[in-house]
């Protein structure tokens, strides 16, 4: 049982503030920390695994400090966002290297475990330098899993992965979390964050916006006004049979052509909507979510 | 104290970029000049003296220093692979002087002993010159080594500060200012070789002093730098 405790937690950079009074617990099993680019993750990764100083409150790993304490990597596996590794080596000569930088008895049982963990024995004799993304994000994996650490904390892990080793890290992460690790990797893709963690801390603007399982946060985001762009072919009749359902709180006619309108219920919007086209006999050219992006979401959530 | 690993590391990340191949150009360099001193001016001990003075002291000694140590450190803490170093149970302090070893290493293969050898073919007959810039060039080296290594944490510009600190303190202000001498590697490691090789390279520095202040530069270089270490920043691109 390894915890990381996040205590009101603030970092600036001069007169920015990357991490704004954050308090959070990570435990045992897997925790996804989601929030759009530059909204501090790689900042409170930085922290928990001890490569920056609080400005005020602390960071602890079992009680320990994580600030100028190397002795917490034993129980720490980091995979960095950034992709440069010792290009000049091979993959294996790289994690034995790991392995050895640990003390581990046996470095080169320790690696070809790591290795086969990751599926990288094949590639494991050749070059970094001749690694494609996904490789590289592989055997960043194994250097970090080669002491086999109760901790493995990963910035951005399915960046520049293809869809097939995306599905196999995902099902290592949920491995490596039932069997009682901690395990807390970032990610700007709600997607891809719900399909692996149990646990969802969002952050956004260096603040801590939502925490809890992925349909807490996936109920945040979805029961809440949507707002759309539709082109009819009449906009008029269309708007006011819109107005008429629960579903819709508000439409207006733009200048240019279209309507703008606010819905209430995501759902029984979807299915109103083509049903009363259907009826008044409006063909529907186009229905545009205007606020769908994540950042959208993610200042929905922030301002609640 | 000394980590294998990090020194075998080290070794291909000094060799493994096109600067490995300059501390290969720079002693052949000095070997060549002092066979052409030798044959054009024949053995003759102010030549001999002048040339490892002027172009082994001056110049291929603090730049095979920075060439190792830049080649050593600065590229990890540029691209971030030295978090992969630094997210170890070792103290730091192994980490920097497992890199200084290496940097040693260069300073005695690629400075020292061609120093000696160009030293031995200028001036055959009286071997102790040679021994002196052979000696006097370690010291000068480590501390530099030392030093570049201190720079290589502080900033991302090492290569550059470096060279600018060589040209204009050590070089330009060292030939200038007498009183230069006090704080300049090299006038150590020339007082250093006036007393091995019984000479008088450089006026009124007495050579304990030199020689503290050598060990002391080395030492607080070495501090200092695992102390960076320790508190060593690593950010994303955020």
């Amino acid at each position: 049982m390894t915890t990381i405790q996040i205590d009101h937690v603030s970092r600036w950079y001069r007169n920015v503030v990357a991490v704004n009074d954050i308090t959070m617990t990570i435990g045992p099993g897997v925790t996804g920390l989601l929030g759009p680019n530059g909204a501090g993750k790689s900042t409170l990764i930085a922290l928990m695994s001890g490569f920056l100083a609080p400005s005020t409150g602390t960071v602890t790993l079992d009680g320990d400090p994580l600030w100028r304490n190397e002795q917490v990597y034993r129980e720490i596996g980091l995979v960095p966002e950034r992709e440069a590794l010792f290009d000049y080596l091979t993959g294996r000569q790289f994690v034995v290297a790991n392995a050895e930088l640990h003390g581990l008895p046996d470095p080169g049982a320790a690696a070809q475990r790591a290795l086969a963990l990751i599926e990288m024995t094949d590639a494991q004799d050749r070059t970094i330098s001749t690694y494609s993304k996904g490789m590289k994000q592989r055997i960043k994996m194994a250097s970090a899993l080669v002491h086999d650490p109760s901790v493995l904390l990963l910035d951005e892990p399915f960046n520049g992965m293809d869809p097939r080793q995306r599905i196999h890290l995902m099902e290592l992460l949920r491995t490596m979390g039932a069997e009682g690790r901690t395990v807390l990797f970032s990610s700007h893709i709600l997607e891809e964050v719900e399909q692996v963690a149990r646990q969802i801390e969002v952050v956004v603007a260096g603040r801590h916006a939502a925490s809890g399982d992925f349909g807490a946060i996936r109920r945040l985001m979805t029961d809440r006004p949507n707002r759309f762009v539709l082109r009819t072919s009449d906009d008029r009749t269309m708007a006011s049979a819109l107005l008429a359902d629960a579903s819709v709180r508000g439409a207006r006619l733009r200048s240019e052509g279209g309507i703008e309108l606010e819905a209430s219920d995501f759902g029984r919007f979807s299915e109103v909507l083509p049903r009363l086209a259907r009826e008044h006999g409006i063909r529907l050219h186009e229905v545009t979510p205007t606020d769908e992006s994540l950042e959208s979401v993610f200042a929905y959530l922030v301002s609640t | 104290m000394i980590s294998r690993t990090i020194v075998r590391l080290g070794v291909r990340s000094v060799f493994g970029r096109w600067r490995g191949a300059l501390l290969f150009v720079l002693p052949l360099v000095l070997i060549a000049v002092s066979v052409l001193v030798r044959v054009l001016v024949g053995e003759n001990e102010t030549g001999a003296q002048h040339t490892l003075q002027g172009l082994g002291l001056v110049v291929i000694v603090p730049l095979v220093a920075l060439l190792a140590t830049s080649g050593l450190l600065a590229p990890e803490i540029d691209d971030g692979s030295v978090s992969y170093l630094l997210a170890k149970p070792i103290s730091r302090y192994t980490i920097v002087m497992s890199k200084l070893v290496v940097a040693a290493v260069c300073v005695v293969v690629f400075a020292a002993v061609p120093l000696f050898i160009a030293g031995l073919v200028m001036l055959t007959s009286s071997p102790s010159l040679a021994v002196g810039f052979g000696v006097g060039s370690v010291a000068g080296g480590l501390a530099y080594c030392a030093l570049f290594a201190l720079l290589s944490v502080m900033s991302r510009h090492a290569v550059v500060i470096g060279l600018i600190y060589l040209l204009i303190w050590e070089g330009l202000l060292g030939g200038l200012l007498d009183g230069v001498r006090w704080l300049s590697i090299t006038r150590w490691s020339e007082a250093v070789i006036g007393e091995l090789a019984d000479l008088e390279l450089v006026e009124d520095l007495p050579v304990t002093y030199a020689v503290i202040a050598t060990a002391v530069v080395l030492v607080l270089g070495t501090w200092l730098t695992g102390q960076r270490l320790r508190a060593f920043n690593l950010t994303g691109d955020e």
